[in-house]
């Protein structure tokens, strides 16, 4: 057990980290609604609005398909801690440039799992959609993209902590004197461990509330798949 | 008696049909040289082994895949212009029901596709679910129901928009037999009652028999038809006509021709 110990200033008592909490809520909400709802959730919606209409347009056209896949693909691939620095100075130290860096990290495992789901539909059901006459666009929206749900979610599911880590790591090369990952950066660097796990607390609490929000939204769209039967 | 028949114009009509798939192994001739003439409200049988083309020729009839040689009419049009004009409803082997919609859901499906108004799609759809005896079931999810359940409502879909052709690829395949003979008695009975014309695709001797007023005899490899079978047993039919003499009897051609198309090889 002794050489397990661990010093209270790496790891402090939890009663320690629920008083600090409870003494800096002020602070604490002001870095949650800059990272999380100035940069992570607009990032999120933006970047799986962008997966979602690019998806689209890839269906539509194998010559994109061959183009923007690949494209993505190196996006995806490259490594935050080079992709943050750029993109902050692009888009300046505020919330913004962090926004920029979740839509980057959401984009691409939405558009994989979107454009495999809408490959999902089995060939019985596109056969019986074209014996009615039935155009693209109907086939679209009556058939494949339902069929896609599942898939969908997946990818909204991943992405959702992709877009948590996104907009706190990307504070680290340079944010406004307030924000998740600006707090979590400075207070290590001051040995204020304390408030550095109030704010992994909070992070926690906001990625399971994100994720929860989108299994319950899942739930209710595509009640009808053999995994959510009950 | 032939000529009564063909005194309105032939619903399908093929001559000369041929058609190849391209695969990886090289060509697969999958129909050939068919001339097959199905008249207004005809009940055809296919029945053949497996591989013989039955499912390339009613997929060719519903304009799903294209013949490469001959030529192929659908109510005198090309099966593509008869597609767009709604000449047929199609049931596979499996219901194919949308699971994300309900019974009733999955019977609109077509007529919304093809811009029935609303008032019109519900009667539409309340009627055909009478017609498949599932009143009262079009609330349900495909997957609360029974697979032959399943079976009727995909029957009942294909049936909403009123084509008077009706393609059916094995659809009671995967049903027990018991089930299977109560279908093939409400498939005979809605036959009667809509007159429309209806291609079956089956395996089974006696239910070719049972249904059909022609049955077409096919053999594999290439795909061929080797018998075409005029049924003299009248349109009335109880279950026990099966016991009958000439239900025997053609039983046994059909079974013949069979045996004949596997000799050839
Ligand atoms: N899309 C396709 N591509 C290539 N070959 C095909 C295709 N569809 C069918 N075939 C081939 O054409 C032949 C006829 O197939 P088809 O499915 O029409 O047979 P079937 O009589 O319906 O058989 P079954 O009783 O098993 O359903 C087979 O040799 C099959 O392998
Ligand atoms: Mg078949």
């Amino acid at each position: 057990m002794r050489g397990l110990s661990v010093p209270p200033v790496i790891l402090p008592a939890p009663f320690a980290i629920a008083a600090t909490i409870a003494g800096s809520l002020p602070t604490l909400w002001q870095d949650f609604a800059q990272t999380i709802l100035k940069g992570a959730i607009p990032g999120f919606l933006i970047g799986a609005g962008a997966a979602f209409g690019v998806a689209i347009a890839i269906d539509r056209s194998p010559f994109l398909q061959r183009g923007l896949l690949p494209i993505g693909n190196f996006v995806a691939a490259l490594p935050i801690v080079g992709l943050a620095p750029i993109l902050v100075m692009w888009f300046g130290f505020d919330w913004q440039s962090k926004a920029a860096v979740v839509v980057v990290m959401v984009f691409f495992p939405i558009l994989v799992n979107l454009v495999a789901g809408l490959q999902a539909s089995e060939r019985m059901q596109r056969d019986l959609m074209a014996t009615w006459g039935a155009s693209y666009w109907q086939t679209l929206v009556k058939l494949r993209l339902p069929a896609a749900m599942p898939f969908l979610f997946n990818g909204l599911k991943i992405a959702s902590t992709l877009a948590l880590i996104g907009a706190i790591v990307a504070e680290f090369f340079g944010s406004p004197i307030y924000g998740m990952g600006f707090r979590i950066s400075t207070e290590v660097g001051r040995l204020g461990l304390d408030m550095v796990w109030a704010t992994i607390a909070v992070a926690a609490l906001a990625g399971s509330a994100l994720y929860g929000m989108i299994s319950l939204i899942e739930r209710w769209v595509t009640f009808w798949h053999p995994s959510q039967r009950h | 008696m032939k000529d009564t028949l063909n005194s309105s114009p032939p619903v399908i009509e093929a001559r000369g049909l041929n058609l190849v798939f391209q695969t990886a192994d090289g060509p697969v001739h999958a129909l050939k040289d068919l001339n097959l003439t199905i008249n207004r409200g005809d009940f055809v049988s296919f029945i053949g082994p497996s591989g013989c083309g039955k499912t390339t020729f009613l997929r060719a009839i519903a304009a799903l895949e294209h013949p490469t040689d001959g030529t192929l009419t659908v109510n005198g049009m090309s099966p593509d212009e008869a597609r767009k004009k709604r000449a047929y409803g199609y049931v596979f082997q499996a219901a194919g029901l949308y699971p994300w919609r309900t019974i009733s859901g999955n019977i609109r499906l077509p007529l919304e596709i093809m811009g029935f108004s609303k008032a019109d799609q519900d009667a539409r759809v309340e009627r055909v679910l009478d017609l498949v005896e599932l009143s009262g079931f079009g609330k349900k999810f495909p997957w609360q129901l029974s697979g032959g359940m399943q079976q009727r409502a995909s029957i009942a879909r294909a049936l909403a928009f009123d084509a008077d052709i009706l393609l059916m690829d094995e659809p009671f395949g995967a049903l027990d037999e018991i089930v299977r003979d109560r279908l093939n008695e409400e498939v005979l009975k809605l036959w009667a009652r809509t007159g429309k014309t209806i291609g079956f695709v089956t395996h089974s001797i006696p239910e070719a028999v049972y249904l059909s007023t022609k049955i077409v005899v096919m053999s594999p490899r290439p795909g061929r038809i080797t018998d075409i079978i005029d049924s003299p047993l009248p349109k009335e039919r109880p279950l026990d006509i099966r016991d009958s003499r000439e239900f025997i009897e053609i039983a046994h051609r059909v079974r013949e021709g069979l045996r004949a198309g596997h000799l050839d090889d």
